[in-house]
């Protein structure tokens, strides 16, 4: 039985389809999702996400706990500043990418996919234990409400007082939003300027009230997992469980650069990590755009053309509103510079490689 | 939920056939409740005009942002005319899926298998969702 969120009665009224996502019952798609999706580029989308984890990270060495416990370097994270960063297995094996915020009064909050939480925690706790920190894990208690397009910050001034034109990408601050007290944070995984507002579950109802009102005038809408996903895509953003997994390391996804060498002490995965750094991977991630108009989607074989070599496999796919064709996200063998199709269901469909992201807002 | 057409034959499969009654040639299309449950649909495979269908084969798909499912022949023949508009502009199956959405026309041999009433439709697609 999946978990309902706080704002659930508001997506039934607003006719939602709901489906299960790691365990949680979320809104797939309000109306179309292409209207969802272009929304957002266009104006504004409300979206609910409630069921990402929120683990709090207390006490005088939280901030070496969590140098220890992660790959990133987040005891010089400055109060009020976010970092995007992960969490690896002993073997270097990503388990799970987070977002991590220094809140004003020094503390921590992981933010963790909603299939991970629970295993980050436990980890988190287990890592913490020779530190003076604690680890609390707050996600049930939490609610959180996005809010993602070019007129997120014109709707959202509307209703609190907070300096959002003075708040940077990947910080944040406390602020009362249509009088719920709410953590503003200028973050988001859509490719769009946003905010993301972590309040008190029971405060979700009337937040999300007051931002469909406030947003209306602005072509706001509310968007659900669909959009998002394909919003992620386009902006080439990493999807755990998709181009990310135990099985990869932070250098086979191309993201290296999370992980702190210089960062003092020992840290989970640094002696694997270390040893795997500089050996070329074999794949490498990529972008994908199809010439045809089916879909690659994740799991299906990027071949090449000419005689059907496995060369790579798609993470993600969907047809892109931005580009007008189908995209993909895929990781394909580092040697290969073209000539490649994807076999969708047995039919070799030919795609272009390019590289990411597929969309750029314009700053 | 959109209401269902009254004058239509449906199909476990949620696709709909009219005009069984009035010829040799009849229509084929999916009903609301699947392009609902399928969202936007952005591709669409339809069996080549001039080609014999058994019934029950996988004869085309419908593809959607998030899913593809397969179009089965709900009824044997020769595909006599596919829906070029539909092929152009796959958006169609949502906004006018008894309509303008429509897929394919058979010239049918043999009898249909399985058919549902609108009641029976409408009683299958509000007890399984």
């Amino acid at each position: 039985m999946s978990k309902p969120t706080p704002l659930r009665e508001v997506h039934e009224s607003l006719g939602a389809t709901l489906t299960d996502f790691a365990g949680w019952l979320m809104p797939l798609r309000y109306g179309s999702e292409s209207a969802e999706h272009n929304a957002v580029r266009q104006a504004a989308g409300l979206f609910d996400l409630s069921h990402m984890g929120e683990i709090f990270v207390t006490g005088p060495q939280a901030g070496q706990a969590l140098d220890h416990a992660l790959v990133g370097h987040l005891s010089v994270l400055e109060p009020g500043r976010a970092r995007y960063t992960m969490i690896c297995a002993p073997d270097g094996g990503v388990l799970d990418d987070l977002i991590v915020y220094r809140l004003p009064g020094g503390e921590y909050m992981v933010v963790a996919n909603a299939s991970n939480y629970l295993k980050v925690a436990e980890e988190l706790t287990a890592r913490s234990a020779g530190f003076d920190a604690e680890v609390d894990d707050r996600s049930e208690a939490y609610a959180l409400v996005a809010v993602q397009g070019p007129r997120a910050a014109e709707i959202l001034a509307t209703l609190t007082d907070a300096d959002l034109a003075g708040l940077k990408y990947y910080a944040g601050l406390p602020g009362t939003v249509a009088g719920v007290d709410a953590f503003i944070a200028r973050t988001g995984y859509t490719g769009e300027d946003g905010f993301e507002l972590f309040v008190a579950a029971e405060r979700a109802v009337p937040l999300w009230e007051a931002l469909t009102k406030a947003g209306e005038p602005h072509g706001l809408r509310p968007a659900g997992l669909s959009a998002r996903d394909t919003l992620r895509l386009e902006a080439g953003m990493p999807l755990y469980g998709n181009e990310l997994n135990a099985g990869l390391t932070p250098f086979d996804a191309g993201l290296g650069r999370v992980v702190k060498f210089g960062k003092p002490g020992d840290f989970v995965g640094r002696a694997a990590l270390a040893a795997l750094k500089d050996v070329p991977p074999r794949r490498r991630l990529t972008g994908l755009v199809a010439r045809g108009r089916r879909v690659p989607r994740h799991g299906y074989p990027v071949v090449l053309s000419v005689d059907g070599t496995v060369v790579g496999e798609i993470t993600s796919g969907a047809p892109s509103q931005s580009l007008g064709k189908p995209i993909a996200i895929a990781y394909v063998d580092t040697e290969v510079s073209g000539g490649l199709a994807v076999d969708i269901r047995g039919s070799h469909e030919p795609v272009d490689l390019v590289d990411l992201p597929f969309y750029r807002r314009c700053m | 939920m959109s209401s269902i057409p009254e004058e239509l034959s449906y199909t476990k499969e949620h696709e709909w056939i009219a005009g069984l009654d009035d010829g040799p040639v009849v229509t084929v299309g999916i009903t609301a409740y699947a392009a609902e449950s399928l969202g936007d649909v952005v591709f669409v495979q339809l069996p080549e005009a001039g080609s014999t269908l058994q019934p029950g084969e996988a004869v085309g798909e419908v593809e959607s942002t998030k899913s593809v499912s397969d179009i089965y022949a709900p009824i044997g023949g020769e595909v006599v005319e596919i829906n070029e508009f539909v092929v152009d502009d796959p958006s169609l199956v949502n906004s006018d899926p008894y309509g303008e959405g429509w897929l394919f026309r058979i010239r049918v041999s043999g009898d249909p298998e399985d058919l549902l009433t609108p009641e029976e439709y409408t009683t299958l697609t509000t007890t399984d969702s």
